[in-house]
């Protein structure tokens, strides 16, 4: 399992275009990745279910990808939050 | 004739036959199923079908409104596929065999809920779009097309409101105007409506009957007005007016992107007033270079008791990464004389606009302040900001609100909430006091911005509000007009910029006499910075400065 942990830079949080593009990039992969804010962890491919957790600029969330392809998703995923969100 | 009033939210007049938008029927059948599967599958067709749909519309709205109304059906799409929601469906489906119309509905309410029961206004909003994405795949199940114009002539649309997927999806050259009975300046058919140019009027309420399909109408969006059989008199007046527009319209749809330069070479920057988040709209569509004027009230007017911190960082941030860079400036709180509200308990007083007002509320009451600064700065790593306080008369108020922003900004560093080290502090000049100590007060601040109106009324010792002074209440007063010109001259020997946010900065009539003085800034409400550009463009100054100038010193202006 890939692991880390990211401070939400955007300043409007997981709102729905991030939480749609971040939904779009999870698709690409294998494996399952989550996103975890205060306990709640959610499939980014459940698009509502990420706007839902409302998480805002400022605030950290816990990122796991764990599958297949973890050793490549995981990385990605990281790259993907530092350029997006 | 008969004559309904509306709201207008998109300028323009539009001419033609009323038609009503139709919906698919709203209420679908609840049944129960036999074959589960078999239904599962009616839904996943339908489904497919709204996903494709979407597609098309996001690459229509791409072409035609942009990347940011097509992200909106992109969004669509991933809600119709989103697998809770699909879920939902299915447990319906297969656990109670009921059918998928039923299935979607219910589906829909309960994602609906959970929208609206979130703590963020913006997530609310989201539930309109669920809403409208379960109409979308409900219509499909039901056969029913989705609402369009059978029209072959063009039509002015009423309907009761109109989602974003329903306004997108209209064929445009068919449409020579909006009038829906609900909605707002900030709906979707507004936005769409003013950044298309079609006139449009939202609100008319029940007054809008079915009875009137068909019938000739005009309507006017810059007044609201709905004339339905018009008379031969009203027709003609419209007609001259829609062609005086059209013309207008044109001319002044060249200027954008222009500068705000005089024939001989005079620049000066054209900014917008505004009073709420959403006039970044207006502001963007008339081209104006920064916002000069911000009024921070409506936060406090719209409210039952004092807005949070959050609240207001969250309007200001809006402003300020929607102007994307440009400058804009957020006057503080300027409650009092004749902006009363209930919750700040304020003392009647005889004289409210001499009273306890603006930035002597601000000082008077130091943590109401400081949770308006403290949003202020925190908002401030979004964009170019600008502070700006209201009402000042002493030099003494002014060191007195800079320490506190001091005191803001070590809290903030000490938190390590991020702000920018580059907001400008200004103060509004609308007081003879405070032009009398400009020189003075040019050494405390980065800019000034008159007020013509406040200034006017201070300086001529006439009441605003009172309408038998007219003739007295005059600010193209050589009084008022020399304290400006003394305002901008202190400001520039200080290596400050000034500006004119009052009413008479979009006074056309007085642009040369500002050129001439010197101001740096216009301020001005967003539809008059285009007509304003075109007078300072037409200008020439050569020679006449002087004698602007030599006129304001004889004090025959």
């Amino acid at each position: 399992m890939f692991e880390f942990v990211y401070t939400i830079k955007d300043p409007v949080g997981i709102h729905a275009r991030p939480a749609g593009l971040l939904s779009k990039e999870g698709r690409k992969y294998k494996s399952a990745i989550t996103v975890e804010k205060d306990g709640n962890a959610v499939n980014v491919l459940k698009l509502m279910a990420l706007m839902k957790l409302g998480v805002k600029c400022g605030e950290t969330v816990t990122v796991r990808v764990e599958g297949e392809d973890e050793a490549v998703a995981g990385p990605a995923m990281q790259a993907f939050f530092s350029a997006n969100l | 004739m008969m004559t309904i009033q509306g709201k207008g939210v998109s300028a323009g007049i539009g001419m033609g036959p009323l038609y009503f938008f139709r919906r698919a029927a709203a209420e679908a059948p609840c049944y129960t199923v036999q074959d589960a599967q078999a239904e599962w599958q009616r839904f996943k067709d339908a489904q497919a079908m709204a996903v494709e749909q979407l597609g098309d519309l996001a690459e229509k709205a791409r072409a035609e409104a942009g990347d940011d109304a097509a992200f909106l059906f992109e969004t669509h799409q991933m809600m119709a596929e989103d697998m809770d929601y699909e879920e939902a469906i299915e447990g319906v489906i297969r656990e109670e065999l009921l059918n998928a119309e039923t299935a979607v509905s219910r589906a829909c309410d309960q994602f609906v809920e959970m929208f609206a029961s979130m703590d963020d206004s913006y997530m609310q909003a989201r539930a309109a779009d669920i809403r409208d994405v379960s109409r979308r795949i409900l219509s499909i199940l039901c056969g029913t097309v989705q609402g369009s114009i059978a029209s072959d002539v063009p039509v002015l649309l009423a309907a009761d409101d109109l989602a974003p997927s329903e306004t997108i999806q209209l064929d445009k050259s068919k449409i020579l105007g909006f009038i829906t009975a609900g909605g707002s300046g900030s709906s979707h058919t507004a936005i769409l409506a003013r950044t298309m140019g079609i006139p449009a009027i939202v609100g008319v309420g029940d007054a809008l009957r079915m009875e009137y399909e068909g019938r000739s109408v005009i309507v006017d969006g810059s007044t609201g007005a709905v004339f339905i059989d018009p008379d031969e008199d009203t027709t003609r007046r419209m007609t001259q007016r829609r062609e005086e527009q059209v013309a207008r319209q044109k001319m002044l749809e060249t200027l954008k992107g222009q500068e705000n330069v005089t024939r001989d070479g005079r620049s000066i920057r054209v900014y917008c007033n505004i009073g709420a988040p959403e006039d970044v709209d207006a502001v963007l569509a008339n081209d104006g270079g920064g916002i000069g004027l911000f009024r921070s009230e409506f936060l406090y007017l719209n409210a039952e008791t004092y807005p949070t911190e959050d609240e207001q960082f969250e309007a200001y941030k809006a402003v300020l990464t929607r102007m994307d860079g440009r400058e804009v400036i957020i006057r503080t709180c300027d409650i009092g004389a004749d902006k009363q509200i209930d919750y700040f308990d304020l003392p009647r007083e005889e004289n409210p606009a001499m009273g306890m007002r603006a930035l002597r509320i601000s000082l008077s009451r130091p943590d109401f302040f400081r949770t308006q600064l403290r949003a202020l700065y925190r908002a401030s790593a979004y964009g170019k900001l600008g502070i700006m306080f209201p009402m000042v008369t002493s030099v003494w108020e002014v060191r007195e609100a800079k320490k506190l922003i001091e005191r803001v900004k070590a809290e903030l560093t000490q938190e390590g909430v991020p702000f920018s080290e580059h907001v400008q502090i200004g103060i509004m000049i609308e007081t003879p006091a405070a032009a009398v100590m400009s020189d003075v007060l040019a050494r405390e601040v980065d800019f000034f911005s008159c007020g013509t109106n406040d200034l006017t009324q201070y300086t001529l010792a006439c009441d605003r509000q009172n309408n038998d002074l007219d003739r007295f209440y005059d600010p193209h007063h050589p009084a008022v007009l020399r304290l400006i010109r003394m305002v901008v001259e202190n400001a520039h020997k200080n290596g400050i910029w000034v500006g004119v946010c009052g009413e008479l900065g979009a006074d056309l009539s007085m642009a040369e006499t500002f050129l001439s003085i010197g101001v740096d800034e216009l301020s001005v409400t967003p539809r008059a910075v285009l007509p304003l550009r075109r007078t300072i463009r037409e200008a020439n100054l050569i020679g006449k400065a002087q004698e602007i100038l030599a006129a304001l010193d004889r004090g025959t202006v």
